[in-house]
């Protein structure tokens, strides 16, 4: 199957040069741009992990910078879900305004959906991605392996994932390199 | 109003003209706190239009035909509303727009059904005019803070649903009447797994004879589930709750609530109150709600006389909706272009700004409450994606039932082309396209890719609602046509 979330998931998937004409519309539109991945793509999983901190202030023909992300995210994590979302903060949005996949398993298994019967015909619904069976960092064909160590000078600091370095992320002692 | 003969005391018994009363006062400076309506007036002939002005203002506030001593127990001038301002509708002659101002103290807080009784409780029967409507109203800051809003409002509602940057889609599940609830869930399902955000009960699917509500609901959550698990997506449907009592829809919510459905909806004619108490029953159990102005049109279409819709919207956003129906333009439903561009505005705008081209007479502060999803439905398909994006902007459900349901290669086909034309039609926006005047070229292209489309854009390729609109702004002339 093809998990359908995002703005775009109903088109062919966006080349690099079309990623970057969205970033840049929404660089023009004063919009932050986040990169976010996850291998629990439930559709109620609102808290994909960041990559960085919020790309904030980019001026018109700085998508390449957002663009960066997306490639370096990708580099990290080949085979999970990545989305790039556009966010707005003026005053009564504060919220997303775009959002859509750039990078996603070369292999979707889909959902589960698993039904409970209660009484009076109710039935009580579940829905589970196949992947959650194995811990994170163990699905889509990962093997645990993915500790991740980022350039410090990009600030991801301030946004410690679940990835970040001193996380021992994917059960691995984190590889040698101290936060500064 | 002048006439030869000798003026009457104020306070004689008797009839004295309502201007002279105190309904009439040019120099009067509405304050911040006032409520204020625009009135299109159409007086019988031989009636002075300050005179009818004067009238409307009185019956609507405190006056009644004869002059009544106990007035003078009251501090009546403050509770008098006020007309300050009637004049001629310019190339229209016999109609005047009269502007009314009416103490915030004239109304019960937090309640329409207590601000419309006052408004337009009596004065649309008046003999001595032809024709009144209410055209807009400014409601005070001060009074709209007693009001809840909208249970969750359009940000919310997408985070809620984790989609952003294109309209929502949805379709009407047809034949509007008499699926059993087995086969309407199958409709609800081939819809939304094909690429619909939202299905929905028609305004007249309650609970009859041939499918009742708690089959209806039970079938339609599981095609909300089954669509979800195969396109990892949030799916909804719209359960209609509309029903004979407030009990009765109470427990359909609850229902709704408990068997998970992520909206409820309920029909404009169950009345402000009921819409009012469905709204904080949706604040407080975190279902969205969608409302159908079912019945709308015998009141707000007609330019002289009723209620105009963008006064009902007003009314809709206090009481508090999540969604609203608010037009199409291209559709095949009444709806000129720049009238419906107010009703959008009146739904999802921090602050209006008065424009004669849209109808709002006043500036409108909406003091922070949440924006209402307006909703487009009624003969839309999509070949007209460029159009309903140019028209209706982002922030909008997309209702295609005719659109999804009558496509030629089924009901999934008929969404997925919806899909892919609306996703298609945004990204071509964002990449700096005209979207608007290349839309049909943007649509041939997607389709390429996507033969639901292909079929889509040939079988309703010569559709248009071509017919001139009712309801049109004075100052400036809009062709209906779309193309």
């Amino acid at each position: 199957m093809r998990i359908t979330q995002g703005t775009f998931s109903y088109l062919d998937d966006l080349t690099d040069e079309e990623i970057e004409a969205q970033i840049s519309y929404a660089i023009s539109n004063n919009w932050a741009i986040m990169v976010e991945y996850t291998d629990d793509p439930h559709p109620r999983n609102a808290l994909w992990d960041m990559w960085n901190a919020p790309e904030f202030d980019l001026e018109p023909g700085d998508a390449d910078v957002a663009m960066r992300d997306v490639a370096a995210c990708r580099e990290a994590y080949p085979n999970h879900y990545i989305k790039v979302v556009c966010y707005d903060s003026s005053l009564g949005r504060q919220t997303s305004a775009l959002s859509f996949i750039v990078n996603r398993p070369s292999e979707e298994p889909g959902f589960r959906l698993e039904r409970q019967e209660k009484a009076d015909r109710q039935i009580r619904y579940t829905l589970q991605p196949y992947a959650v069976k194995d811990p994170i960092g163990r699905r889509y064909g990962n093997k645990g392996d993915l500790a991740v160590t980022r350039d410090p000078a990009a600030g991801q600091n301030a946004t410690p994932g679940r990835d970040s370095a001193n996380a021992g992320r994917d059960g691995r002692s984190p590889n040698g390199s101290s936060s500064p | 109003m002048e006439s030869g003969a000798p003026k009457k005391d104020r306070w004689a018994a008797g009839v004295t003209p309502y201007a002279e009363m105190g309904y009439w006062d040019a120099d009067y400076e509405p304050k911040d706190t006032d409520v204020l309506c625009a009135f299109r007036v159409t007086p019988q002939d031989g009636v002075d239009a300050i005179e009818a002005a004067a009238a409307v203002a009185g019956e609507s506030s405190t006056a009644t035909w004869t002059v009544v001593w106990t007035d003078r127990l009251t501090p009546h001038e403050h509770y008098q509303a006020k007309a300050y301002s009637c004049e001629e509708v310019p190339g229209t002659p016999g109609q005047y727009i009269a502007k009314i101002a009416y103490d915030i103290d004239l109304f019960e807080e937090g309640s329409v059904a207590n601000l419309t009784s006052s408004i337009i409780g009596n004065v649309f029967g008046f003999k001595a005019l032809k024709a009144l409507r209410l055209e807009d109203m400014r409601i005070p800051v001060s009074y709209l803070r007693t009001f809840q809003g909208p249970p969750h409002g359009i940000v919310m509602e997408r985070e809620y649903l984790d989609k952003f940057g294109r309209p929502l889609l949805g379709a009407t599940t047809k034949p509007k009447l008499g699926l059993s609830a087995k086969n309407y869930g199958r409709v609800v399902y081939e819809a939304l797994r094909g690429g619909l955000d939202f299905t929905k009960d028609d305004e007249n699917i309650n609970s009859q004879p041939f499918m009742r509500w708690r089959d209806r609901y039970i079938h339609a959550i599981e095609a909300v589930n089954r669509a979800s698990a195969v396109t990892g997506e949030v799916k909804g449907h719209y359960m209609n709750v509309t029903a004979a009592t407030m009990e009765d829809m109470y427990e359909r919510a609850e229902f709704a609530k408990e068997i998970g459905s992520v909206i409820i909806m309920m029909d404009l004619t169950v009345g402000y109150t009921a819409m009012q108490s469905m709204s904080k029953w949706a604040r407080r159990n975190g279902l969205i709600l969608h409302l159908h102005r079912a019945g709308h049109g015998t009141y707000t279409r007609q330019k002289t006389h009723g209620v105009s819709f963008r006064v009902i919207a007003k009314w809709c956003r206090m009481i508090g909706v999540d969604h609203i129906h608010a037009g199409t333009v291209v559709g095949k439903l009444e709806g000129d272009p720049s009238m419906i561009r107010g009703y959008y505005d009146v739904c999802r705008q921090r602050f209006n700004k008065a424009n004669p081209e849209t109808g709002l007479y006043f500036d409108q502060d909406w003091a922070s409450l949440a924006a209402v999803m307006p909703v487009a439905s009624g003969g839309i398909h999509a070949g007209q994606m460029h159009q309903l994006l140019h028209y209706l902007g982002e922030d909008v459900v997309l209702q295609f039932g005719g659109g999804t349901i009558g496509h030629p290669m089924g009901i999934a086909a008929g969404a997925t082309a919806n899909r892919v034309g609306v996703e298609a039609m945004i990204k071509a926006r964002n990449e700096g396209r005209d979207y608007y005047s290349e839309g049909p070229d943007i649509l041939l292209e997607a389709a390429k890719g996507c033969p639901e489309l292909g079929a889509a854009l040939e079988v309703w390729k010569d559709i248009t609602f071509d017919f001139e609109s009712t309801d049109t702004p004075d100052t400036v002339a809009t062709p209906t046509t779309s193309r």
